[in-house]
């Protein structure tokens, strides 16, 4: 399918035209297979940024243990943040190229060109 | 010993040619992007053309400010690991914008953080309140920097009290500091608009990560690129115990009190929270997603973003550690009690260390330059942010009903810019001997106890309805400003903005956001209940041109 940029504007919508594909199961899937990773991720993210900010405030003597050298356990937990962030953002890219993108094409061209395109 | 002072020669020199020489190439770039701005898309949103590595680099300009890199990297160096502590909570947000806001809200808005509020709720009493908390949060952080500034271009020149530079005392050197800061800042946006502003702050960037990168590898290089004995020098530098955990400066522990150590440690909690969830509801990073094409360039450039702001602090990490190790923590406090030029007097004895007092000049020069790029280049990103939403959402959507011209949307925002610059400087010499350094903490508890929450709900809860978000947005808004004017940061000891002399702090914490967010979302709640509006009609044309994108602002062509 054109990407529809490529050859100008796509003809204009009307707001009643997108709301008229609320109920459309490939706008229900569409949400389904958004929501699959953003909702786990999110939570999974916060619950532990929380994790690391409680055992900062109190828990210090675990977040002080050495484990090699000057290296201690707060050091470490802290550039898993560094890591973790970097990991999700870069996992939810590839999940969304894969699994999110193409069904959101569709729709955004079925929305603008007519169902037959 | 004094290490500024003693290359003022040269050093002061150096610096000056190449800030100037650096400010000279950003005026350049606004003038050129004077050219390509004509429509209300290219003042607001350059045209949304920009590629991801190009808003990728604007987006961490944007976000990294001079509290950002010289502050953290100051905190680093007295008080240790708390310093990344900060830095962690400034990068996890990121994730936030990247999964839940970014991308709903390119394909949702067309100019600024209200077109989303209000796309399915009566227009002007939601513009009008989501204008108010974007003045709000853009005006505290303006002014917090905009003070720094002053101070730091007095402390980077060198001028100490009793001394002259250029026939400048400390004193004149703040203010003149402040007006040129103030300036520059208003000529970018007023001139350059969206589009010269994003090419200016893409090259500070690269000055601000550059400069960083290589005074980086300069100082690991001094040890073999043997972190763990950095950590240990600069522990054993400090004079400190726990120098290399937490607990030094946030959540600190009294010694018999253990009423105050619980909130010190709430406290904690609270900074932690607010940072984590206040970037994806500051509204000069939100109009960033406006610059490019597509949802998708959106999600791709927060990645770069991602990556060089997370880069960018694990270089502040070494630098603050180095500076702790390498100059030392009398040295640092002799010229700043805050530590705010622990990365330049860094840059100046490592610079000598490896090629002599000139390399030392460099060095200090280039630091210096970064950091004004960081300080400019976020000061023009919230000019640009309250301009657009003072014309695009008060003037043309809510004085006018949405009838003004392109030509006169754009020429009140290139005014409102102008009095925005003006505003600016003058509440920033007027608070140029206070301590505002709190003012970004507020702004993130505004961020996220009046923006986040409406943003979130109006995007995914259907019920949602022009009271909730009127609610919303008064009540955490309110919340935030009441607690932070009854907290220690504003009266009641030392530190304080009003000192000691004035105490009316009952509310025992630093930052609000652990009472002011839950509380803005309850208040978004509450207020959706109590009232009966509820457009389903308008919540499916936003969740379908949200997620695909369908109908959402094209880019424009030249």
């Amino acid at each position: 399918m054109a990407t529809p940029t490529r050859d100008g504007p796509p003809p204009e919508v009307t707001d009643e035209q997108l709301a008229a594909k609320y109920d459309d199961p490939r706008f229900t899937e569409l949400k389904r297979s958004l929501f699959r990773f953003i909702v786990p991720a999110t939570f999974g993210f916060l619950a532990w940024y929380l994790l690391y900010v409680l055992l900062s405030a109190y828990a210090r003597d675990f977040m002080g243990t050495v484990l090699f050298g000057h290296i201690n356990v707060a050091l470490v937990l802290g550039l898993g943040q560094f890591l973790s962030t970097f990991a999700i953002a870069w996992g939810y890219s590839r999940y969304a190229a894969r699994h999110y993108d193409p069904k959101a094409t569709e729709l955004h061209d079925a929305i603008h060109y007519g169902e037959d395109n | 010993m004094d290490i500024l002072a003693q290359a003022e020669g040269t050093g002061r020199t150096l610096t000056m040619v190449l800030f100037l020489l650096t400010v000279a190439i950003t005026i350049g770039i606004t003038i050129w992007g004077h050219r390509y701005t004509r429509t209300a898309t290219d003042f607001h949103s350059g045209g949304r053309g920009f590629s991801a590595w190009q808003n990728g680099f604007a987006i961490a300009s944007d976000y990294m400010s001079a509290a950002s890199f010289l502050g953290i990297a100051g905190t680093i160096a007295l008080f240790g690991y708390d310093g990344f502590l900060y830095s962690i909570g400034f990068l996890v947000a990121w994730l936030v914008a990247l999964l839940l806001v970014a991308e709903m809200l390119r394909n949702t808005g067309r100019f600024t953080m209200a077109d989303v509020l209000s796309f399915r709720m009566r227009q002007r009493p939601v513009r009008t309140a989501a204008a108010v908390s974007t003045l709000s949060v853009s005006i505290f952080y303006l002014l917090a920097q905009m003070v720094g500034a002053g101070a730091l271009i007095a402390l980077l020149l060198g001028i100490k009290e009793g001394q002259t530079f250029l026939g400048m005392d400390a004193e004149t050197a703040k203010i003149v500091g402040i007006v040129f800061v103030g300036l520059i800042m208003t000529l970018y946006v007023a001139l350059g608009g969206m589009k010269g502003n994003t090419w200016v702050q893409i090259f500070q960037a690269c000055i601000l990560v550059g400069g960083a990168a290589v005074l980086t590898v300069m100082v690991l290089g001094q040890y073999g690129f043997n972190v763990s004995e950095l950590l240990g020098d600069a522990a054993a530098a400090s004079g400190q115990a726990g120098f290399l955990e937490p607990g030094l400066r946030y959540g600190v522990e009294v010694p018999g009190d253990a009423v105050q150590t619980m909130w010190n440690k709430l406290d904690l909690l609270s900074l932690g929270i607010a940072l984590v969830l206040g970037t994806a509801g500051l509204p000069h990073v939100l109009i960033r997603f406006y610059t490019v094409p597509d949802a998708r360039i959106a999600r791709k450039s927060i990645n770069w973003g991602i990556g060089l702001i997370g880069a960018f602090y694990l270089m502040t990490l070494v630098l603050g550690f180095g500076a702790a190790a390498i100059v030392g923590v009398e040295a640092i406090t002799a010229q700043n009690p805050a530590g705010n030029t622990a990365a330049p007097q860094l840059a100046e004895v490592v610079g000598g260390d490896v090629g002599g007092s000139t390399l030392g000049a460099v060095m200090l020069a280039i630091i210096a330059s970064a950091a004004f790029a960081a300080i400019l280049s976020t000061v023009s990103g919230l000019v640009i942010a309250s301009s657009s939403s003072l014309a695009h959402d008060l003037y043309n959507s809510v004085i006018k009903r949405g009838k003004a011209t392109e030509r006169q949307e754009v020429g009140v925002a290139k005014l409102a810019s102008i009095g925005i610059g003006i505003v600016a400087i003058v509440l920033a010499i007027f608070a140029q001997n206070l301590n505002v350094a709190f003012l970004v903490g507020l702004a993130f508890a505004v961020a996220a106890s009046a923006n986040l929450p409406t943003l979130l709900l109006s995007l995914f809860w259907k019920r949602f309805n022009t009271n909730g978000a009127l609610w919303g947005i008064y009540g955490g808004l309110i919340a935030s400003l009441t607690l932070v004017v009854f907290s220690p940061v504003f009266s009641g000891a030392e530190t304080s903005l009003l000192g000691e002399g004035v105490d009316i702090a009952w509310f025992p914490m630093s930052n609000p956001g652990l009472v002011s967010i839950p509380l803005g979302l309850v208040c978004a709640v509450v207020g959706t209940l109590t009232s009966d509006e509820s457009r389903t009609d308008r919540f499916q044309t936003l969740q379908v041109r949200a997620l695909t994108g369908a109908g959402s602002e094209r880019a424009v062509d030249h």
